[in-house]
């Protein structure tokens, strides 16, 4: 009844080949693509890799996040969502299933939806990442963020920031979506509690707000 | 009118209690700023990583972890269970070992080397035959009331015979089990934990500790959890790893430990919600009263027995008989699980009813009306209003129909109608209130917010009884070193933390009215606190500011505590709820769509209407979910769980349910009695409604959950062949 292939709105780089950290083991890793994004290649091998092997100890790894630049030295199989969260202290994104099925770590590369805990931290450098943390400026909530408080779409909070930036992504797409698109293309994000009642709703109103305000076009 | 106290304002002079006020930490939640227990991230700290049996039965007969010892990073290793230890449930911990990084936890893990001696294991309760012989059973209980032996032989009575039942689920909690833990120092444990029990875990923490010979006392140890990601029951302990994470951080010099839990183990052990199956006969006259029941029903809850479904479930006829086996199975601990017992109960009943309702050829909520005696007096009245209210709601008179969507096509469309109780009494709780000469406010319990909203509706009560606006505020849970409230299980929080706060913010505010009453010219009973002002009742123009007000405690601070018990009536136990399903059935697909779900349910007086309501909606999706979605699924040969994953273990997507209508009841008759939780009755219904729906739609009754296409079917097939 549910495949989360089958549905629309999460193409991520869980469809390229570097998703599983077991693939990358004890034999380092090959970054010759870069990273697969909303289903279209970005060039962006690490500096000093070339076409080469990196890894399997730590290497140097450069990652920009909500506009901060951050040098890190990481195994190659550290993912993005560890790095962060580990690391950088960085949060907001969280670990719940750790093999994109959950949407719990949703983030933005380059302002394309990925889970990720199934980017490399290596694959992500030389790209723009946001986290929730990036979203809100100037201590203000985001619109999208000020709805779901509205209509509380949130129980215990641990998928929220997850889907708030998957709503954000998918608004940020299509700025007037009917209930029956909001239901059908945010299905890659899972909640527990049950608060998919107040996130229909708060992803309609955001998306009036986002309309008139300073992310969307009128 | 109000007699005592601290009794709650009657309506027409409440100003906050029972609107819509948002959720107090949503701003944190929304923004990703709330730090929940995974996200401690103190420096220098460890993470720990369980090397797990893979065998769902097994003896340990030699374990060796020097290897693992010897991996750079690596800090500690914990061996758990010896040999010589037998293991209960696949997944269980037989070592645990801390390391700098994530990767060489995974490493180590790895580099342990363990051997077993398989042991004969029982995995499928279905078959309780099978279990009898294999010797996995113990009574599970056995009661009878009347004589529903002579019942059963009366003349002229419908009888409807079925077996029905619900499997095993997990809780699946996003944030995973486990915690953070650290020794500050020698005496002293520091533990962010992932807990619905935030002031007993201190005590659970020391004893279990102190059983392994680790010295500490329980005055030692603080528990912090000021956010946590979904508990819905399993998550009252520190649990084995809790107490494996302390070790380790005491074996590490002190260093903080991570342990929370990998999916695969949180899923495997971190709770099993017990299955129940069972065999029911049920009797009626022609008109519909309810004459006599006998079920013999059986379920497991992993090795140890969990509890009886309670049956037959809220109706109960003056003959019956109910007799229960236990299957005791290898498949993980049984936990709490939101409304322990009580959805497989009202499934197996509900259902029952449904198709005895169908056997007389009548409406089931007729039928329902007609026996509502039947349940416990003080429910009578709201469950014969809600059951008006939620057909009206569903305008069931007009959608409903006989068994069997009769109109062409494949997709069948059908109504089903299920009734829950719950008790929801407030815990034992207490309130620290502070005010202070500047105006500010503070209230501190030793409490958590599990999603429900106790924060809301801690800051309400204070807000409500002071005159302030809510965030007006300051609430502080989520430690140990916080007076001690309750644990949040079983739908007690609400009323215990409310009713706390609600005593002293009375005796506070009555210390301030002393204060102030003199230079108003009145006596202290003659003021009250409305609208941010202490004024006098038979003369508002005569007031003051609440901060001039607090001025005139010069240099001291107002401080009370409230408790929970106490005097005056704040508080009740026992509801009732009545939930309609509308069903849409794919006999070509077998897949079953949920269009409309209608509650209407009671909880005395709700202080706060929307996490009220949030509550129920969350409880609707969840039950939409064990209807249809959720099992956890053992492989008979192996012993272990097929999907312990959130690809296989399915969850409702947003996607996955139509509309839903809730309706709380209130006013006279409801608020009188005064707070009761919620958290538990609304998810209790859904699997029996949704289920007799179904049969409403096809024809013929789905006997278990989940109503999985494979199973329509397969009812479809046995019911064209009958």
């Amino acid at each position: 009844m549910r495949r989360k292939k089958d549905r629309p709105g999460k193409a991520g780089p869980e469809k390229s080949a570097f998703t599983r950290r077991d693939f990358l083991k004890g034999a380092g890793v090959t970054v010759s693509g870069g990273l697969l994004v909303g289903g279209t290649v970005a060039s962006a091998a690490p500096p000093g890799s070339e076409a080469g092997f990196v890894g399997p100890g730590a290497v140097p790894v450069t990652l920009r996040v909500n506009g901060k630049v951050h040098k890190l030295n990481l195994e190659p199989r550290v993912t993005l969502l560890d790095a962060l969260r580990d690391r950088l202290s960085i949060t907001g994104s969280k670990k719940v299933c750790d093999r994109a099925t959950c949407g719990a770590c949703t983030m933005m590369i380059d302002r394309k939806p990925v889970y990720g805990c199934t980017v490399l931290a290596i694959e992500a450098q030389g790209h723009n990442i946001t986290t929730i943390e990036g979203l809100a400026s100037d201590g203000k909530l985001a619109p999208v963020m000020e709805a779901f408080v509205q209509h509380d779409a949130q129980q215990c909070g641990f998928c929220t920031p997850g889907f708030v930036m998957a709503c954000t992504a998918y608004l940020e797409r299509d700025q007037n979506p009917t209930m029956e698109e909001i239901s059908k293309n945010l299905g890659g994000n899972i909640c527990r509690c049950g608060t998919y009642w107040g996130i229909r709703h708060a992803v309609l109103e955001a998306s009036k707000g986002m309309k008139g305000g300073a992310h969307g076009n009128v | 009118m109000a007699t005592c106290k601290y009794d709650w304002p009657p309506e027409g002079h409440r100003g906050l209690i029972g609107k819509s006020v948002e959720r107090l930490d949503g701003p944190h939640k929304s923004s990703g700023r709330a730090q929940y227990t995974y996200d401690t991230n103190p420096s220098g700290r460890l993470i720990a990583k369980l090397c797990s049996c893979p065998y769902a039965h097994a003896k340990v007969t030699s374990i060796d972890v020097s290897a693992a010892q010897k991996l750079p990073g690596v800090k500690a290793v914990l061996v758990v269970h010896p040999a010589g230890d037998e293991i209960q449930w696949a997944g269980d911990e037989v070592a645990v070992v801390a390391a700098t990084t994530e990767e060489i936890a995974e490493d180590a893990v790895r580099l342990i080397k363990v051997e077993y001696q398989q042991l004969p294991h029982l995995v499928r309760e279905e078959d309780l035959q099978k279990a009898q012989q294999a010797g996995r059973t113990k009574e599970g209980g056995e009661q009878t009331a009347g004589d529903p032996a002579k019942a059963f032989q009366e003349a002229d009575l419908v009888i409807s015979e079925g077996t029905y039942g619900v499997p095993v689920i997990t809780h699946c909690c996003l944030e995973s089990h486990g915690s953070v833990v650290e020794w500050p120092d020698a005496k002293s444990i520091r533990i962010w934990s992932s807990t619905q029990n935030v002031s007993g875990s201190p005590g659970q923490l020391g004893q279990g500790l102190r059983l392994k010979k680790v010295d500490i006392e329980d005055n030692n140890i603080e528990t912090i959890c000021n956010y946590i990601g979904g508990g819905f029951g399993s998550k009252f302990s520190p649990d084995r790893w809790g107490i494996e994470a302390a070790q380790l951080s005491k074996m590490a010099g002190g260093a903080p430990v991570r342990l929370m839990l990998d999916r695969d183990r949180e899923l495997q052990m971190a709770g099993c919600r017990p299955s129940a199956y069972a065999k029911v006969r049920v009797a009626a006259k022609k008109d519909g009263t309810l004459t006599a029941w006998d079920s013999e029903s059986w379920g497991t809850g992993g090795p140890g027995p969990a509890g009886h479904p309670p049956l037959p479930y809220v109706i109960q006829p003056p003959n019956h008989h109910w007799k229960h086996t236990a299957v005791l199975a290898n498949i993980g601990e049984a936990r709490a699980w939101r409304a322990p017992n009580h959805p497989q109960a009202c499934l197996i009943t509900m259902s029952a009813l449904d198709d005895l309702a169908c056997k007389l050829d009548m409406d089931p909520i007729e039928l329902l009306k007609k026996n509502v005696n039947l349940a416990p007096p003080v429910l009578r009245r709201a469950y014969s209003e809600e059951l008006v209210k939620a057909a009206e709601l569903a305008d069931w008179k007009k959608n409903w129909h006989p068994r069997g969507d009769k109109t062409a096509g494949h997709i069948k469309r059908g109504m089903g109608v299920s009734m829950h109780t719950w008790g929801g009494r407030g815990h034992n709780s207490t309130c620290n209130i502070t005010i202070r000469p500047d105006g500010s406010v503070t209230a501190q319990l030793g409490s958590q917010d599990l999603g429900t909203g106790t924060r809301t509706v801690i800051a309400i009560t204070v807000a409500e009884t002071l005159g302030l606006p809510v965030d007006a505020v300051k609430v502080e849970i989520g430690t140990s070193k916080y007076p001690p409230s309750g644990a949040s299980g079983g739908s007690t929080t609400v009323g215990g933390v409310s009713n706390s706060t609600r005593r002293g913010a009375v005796d506070a505010r009555d210390e301030l009215f002393a204060a102030v009453a003199p230079s108003l010219g009145v006596q202290p009973a003659d003021l009250e606190a409305w609208n941010g002002k202490i004024q006098v009742k038979s003369d508002p123009s005569k007031c003051l500011a609440w901060k001039d007000a607090c001025a005139k405690l010069g240099v001291k601070t107002i401080q009370s505590t409230g408790k929970n018990p106490g005097p005056c009536h704040l508080g009740d136990s026992g509801v009732g709820g009545v939930q309609i399903a509308d069903v849409s059935v794919d006999t070509e697909t077998g897949q079953v769509k949920v269009n409309h779900i209608v509650a209407a349910q009671d909880c005395g007086l709700i202080i706060d209407m929307k996490t009220a309501e949030s509550q129920v909606y969350g409880a609707l999706i969840m039950g939409v979910t064990y209807a249809l979605f959720e099992q956890k699924v053992m492989d008979e040969a192996l012993g272990v769980m097929l999907n312990p994953n959130m690809e296989f273990y399915k969850l409702a997507t947003v996607g996955d349910f139509g509309e839903f209508t809730v309706h709380m009841m209130t006013g006279p008759g409801y608020d009188e009695r005064g707070v009761i939780g919620l958290g538990e009755p609304p998810v209790i219904s859904p699997g029996a409604a949704i289920s007799n729906a179904v049969a409403n739609a096809i024809g013929v009754r789905v006997p278990t959950l989940p109503l999985t296409p494979d199973k329509v079917l397969a009812a479809l097939e046995k019911g064209a062949m009958a």
